[in-house]
């Protein structure tokens, strides 16, 4: 009987293990269809980094948070325009340095406090605080000091451009106009944070705080965080101490963190979400000729397009990099291979917010020839081998295959393609280790100036070794531009010295492409993927 | 018997220091840091986040630290489960039970690793046992009707079925199922770990390539033992073709089966990236690659660390059931 005595513990052994885990998944949130509680299953994308709005960086993060806080100003219905969100009314001053903000008397945290200006003061403070080592603290560098507070070069934030008059009106002195701060208030490097909860675990400059977890947070915004299962989902449930011009209609929403594009595009065919981030790009297609689709494709305020490293030869040379960028078919790389209706991109900035170009690539083989020859390699002769980099992903990949195609059968130009993992890429680009380097910017905020600034001599975000004097004393003029019309006129300029100096390639302009169920009411999305949560409403 | 565990034991803590050390220096020697973002991060604020984690100091103090939070400092195992089930899930606490701090993870500012480990470990685990059970029904089932009807259609079929296991990725076989299970039939979720029914699929589709190998291994073995004297001897007393498999020729017939268990235990039970990744399991596979990608430097210690003493304590185990299989086998 040995043998059998043996063996036929095993599987008992691991029914008994199974059953003593099992319990944990009983506690699940169950997920049903029927109709109850509103809530809005939405596919967000990769598991977010912590809900702290002065630690975070991405995107994925920002939907969770602008459901959790709220701003001085917050998104319109549409979500293009802009609502007031704590600031119930604001001025601005003549010279436009001083901007007042009234906030509403009967605002509140999630735990019944009043939210003061006071509560916005110290919120700016903490981003600032230099040992709190925030990324995105340079999104408030437009106030006076603010800067300087950072570098750790005043230390007293009294001296700073922020200010508190009364207990409902907050000052912002500005270093220079900005026209798009409305815009710039909507992001979540602004938003307050109610210090004494943070306080109560730990010092509040102190990163890896323990205050964002369900039971400890506290916030101000439409919804309130219920639970939190990480790389699962977040829910969050309808603020009661919400005083907003809308009351939310949902009764909650679930932030599904889901890093991979097929098993979102499964989930929203089983029922189980009702927005996608996105779409495999094999399925657009099919979805695409189904009747009544719940595909969506929307405009998506970026670009996508190749930096050429300009301090290495030939690529130092203006007219090599012309011939490169008159020798592409953009047509056929937005047709054939990425089919979601992006748009050629023939100069750098996309045309939006009152932005239109100055000057265009006019693509032609024939003057792409003639541009190498007179640079000295006719026909791609004496020409070294040019190297693409990107970093690891199939739909880099095949755009840098038909680029090479295109530049080996127009020019006779030799390419080699590297692709790299994407920090590694990120460390080749940072250091110019590079030919030509795949890139994309998606604005900060939708206002042509997020795109032009970085081509500013020694920016952080240049990474192409362009430096060009005129450009920057052009760039430093926008900000003070007399009126709209004048500022745009002067991005017009600038787009256009980038679009004849081409320290970068401009390839297409994005599109975001999602699946969206008809049950959900009064769905808007602006340019970069935001909204405001309280408008939306669920179909029974 | 103790003694031979004991010495093994002690045996692993060399090889576990130079795991740690090797992965220690080989993330640190990889381009790009933990900080490395698309948008440029200005020189203050980098130094104050290094600062903040201890980066600005040299790597030898780095390592020598990162050692003395690592290193056991009590032995206390029932506080292990004291602080269970804060989560929802079946959570351990290596701080409180030995005293082991395998650091704050750099991606997640409010998470520990022992956490992070913690909270994630249990999902990888229990979908282990569920994908075990199935192996080991399956397969050894299969295994013992092929090798009981050598050359005949049950062999082929079993053996097929088999081999169509091992070939077909999980990552094609896991689709697959969602396809016909969760979205035409609508039986299942297409992804998740809320219900007890998610567990279905992800079960099946890892269990299926185990159990696989394992009908193989089995078929080998059983009919070299089916072959031996002593089941000649067992046939010509008479005894019934079930009481000679069940009784007599299992046991051997099962070593091999064994024998590949034990790192296949380690791998089925600390997470696959894949089924992780189909189903959308919150497990520790999924957080095991992602933390390389993120050179959460500490993340990918910790699970490193956790993975090479499952293998090592497992392959132990082995040894231990096979002396005790394997007459022929003796501790030393």
């Amino acid at each position: 009987m040995r043998a059998r005595l043996l063996v036929a513990p095993i599987p008992a052994l691991l029914l008994l293990g199974a059953a003593l885990l099992a319990p944990g998944c009983a506690k699940a949130p169950a997920l049903d269809a029927t109709p109850g509680p509103k809530i809005l299953r939405f596919g967000n994308g990769t598991e977010p980094q912590d809900l702290d709005p002065h630690i975070v960086t991405g995107v994925t993060e920002h939907h969770i948070i602008s459901a959790l806080f709220e701003g001085l100003v917050t998104y319109d219905a549409s979500s293009e325009g802009t609502a007031p969100g704590v600031a119930e009314r604001w001025e601005t001053s003549p010279d436009k340095l001083t901007w007042t903000f009234h906030l509403r008397p009967d605002a509140r945290w999630s735990n019944g406090d009043s939210l003061t200006a006071r509560d916005f003061l110290r919120s700016f403070q903490r981003i600032l605080t230099p040992s709190l080592g925030s990324e995105y603290a340079y999104k408030l560098h437009h106030v006076v000091g603010a800067e300087e507070f950072t570098k750790g070069k005043i230390t007293d934030f009294a001296q700073t451009g922020f200010s508190a008059p009364d207990d409902h009106t907050l000052v912002l002195r500005l270093k220079h106009p900005v026209p798009y701060l409305l815009e710039a208030l909507k992001h979540y490097s602004w938003f307050p944070v109610h210090l004494p909860t943070i306080e109560k675990f730990g010092p509040a400059d102190r990163r890896g705080s323990r205050w964002t977890l369900p039971a400890n947070f506290v916030g101000n915004g439409p919804f309130v965080l219920k639970t939190w299962l990480s790389n699962q989902m977040i829910t969050v449930e309808r603020s009661p101490t919400y005083r907003g011009a809308v009351t939310p209609r949902l009764d909650g929403i679930a932030f599904y963190a889901v890093d991979s594009e097929d098993a979102e595009e499964r989930m929203f065919r089983g029922g189980q979400l009702h927005v996608t981030q996105t779409v495999p790009l094999g399925r657009i297609d099919a979805y695409r000729s189904q009747p009544a689709s719940p595909l969506v494709i929307a405009p998506y305020y970026g670009t996508y397009f190749y930096r050429f490293n300009t301090t290495r030869p030939p690529l130092d040379d203006a007219r090599v990099r012309r011939a490169l960028a008159l020798a592409i078919d953009r047509e056929a790389i937005v047709k054939n291979i990425l089919r979601a209706g992006q748009e050629p991109a023939l100069h750098f900035t996309p045309p939006y917010a009152g932005f239109t170009p100055g000057e265009v690539l006019r693509p032609e083989l024939a003057e792409a020839r003639r541009l190498l020859a007179a640079a000295g390699y006719p026909e791609g002769r004496g020409l070294r081998r040019i190297e693409i980099l990107h970093n690891t992903m199939e739909a880099h990949k095949v755009v840098a295959e038909a680029i090479q195609q295109m530049w080996k059968t127009g020019l006779g130009v030799d390419v080699a393609l590297r692709n790299e993992e994407w920090k590694v890429y990120l460390d080749s680009q940072h250091s110019l280790a590079f030919d030509v380097a795949r890139s994309g910017w998606i604005g900060d905020y939708p206002d042509p100036h997020t795109f032009l600034d970085l081509w500013v001599s020694g920016g952080g975000n240049n990474n192409t070794g362009y430096a060009n004097p005129a450009y920057d004393r052009l760039l430093a003029t926008a900000l003070n531009a007399p009126d709209e019309p004048a500022r745009m006129a002067i991005y017009r300029e600038l787009d256009a010295i980038i679009t004849r100096d081409l320290p970068v390639l401009p390839l297409y302009f994005y599109k975001r492409v999602y699946l969206l169920s008809p049950k959900v009411r009064n769905w808007s999305s602006n340019i970069l993927d935001n909204r405001g949560w309280q408008y939306l409403d669920l179909a029974n | 018997m103790l003694r031979f565990i004991l010495k093994r034991l002690l045996e692993t803590i060399p090889v576990l220091l130079v795991i740690v050390t090797a992965t220690f220096f080989m993330l640190r020697l990889v381009p790009g840091g933990p900080f490395t973002a698309e948008k440029a991060v200005s020189k203050e604020i980098m130094q104050n986040l290094e600062a903040h984690y201890g980066l600005d100091k040299p790597l030898g103090r780095q390592y020598l630290s990162y050692l003395a939070d690592l290193a056991p400092k009590r032995f206390a195992p029932w506080r292990l489960f004291a602080d269970a089930d804060r989560n929802g899930t079946l959570d351990f606490d290596l701080q409180a039970a030995f005293g082991i701090n395998l650091g704050p993870s750099f991606k997640y500012p409010n998470r520990t690793v022992n956490e992070i480990i913690a909270g994630k470990l249990p999902a990888s685990l229990e979908l282990g046992l569920w994908a075990l059970l199935v192996a080991l029904a399956l397969g050894i089932t299969l295994g013992v009707l092929a090798a009981m009807r050598k050359n005949t259609g049950v062999d082929y079929a079993a053996s097929t079925l088999a081999m169509v296991g091992i070939c077909v990725p999980t990552f094609v076989m896991g689709p697959l199922l969602v396809l016909l299970f969760a979205l035409h039939l609508r039986w299942f979720n297409a992804s998740g770990w809320y219900i007890a029914a998610d567990r279905v699929l992800p079960a099946a589709t890892l269990g299926l390539v185990y159990a696989a190998y394992i009908a193989r291994l089995t078929r080998g073995g059983m009919l070299e033992v089916l072959n031996q004297d002593y089941i000649r001897t067992a046939r010509a007393k008479g005894a019934s073709e079930l009481r000679i498999v069940l009784r007599h020729a299992l046991r051997g017939g099962l070593l091999p089966v064994v024998t590949f268990l034990g790192p296949a235990i380690a791998g089925i039970i600390s997470g696959s990236f894949v089924i992780e990744t189909i189903f959308q399991i919150p497990g520790l596979g999924r957080e095991f690659v992602n933390s390389a990608f993120n050179r959460d430097y500490t993340l990918v210690s910790g699970t490193v660390l956790l993975y090479a003493g499952l293998i090592v304590g497992l392959n132990l185990v082995v040894d231990v059931i096979q002396v005790w299989l394997n007459p022929r086998l003796k501790f030393e």
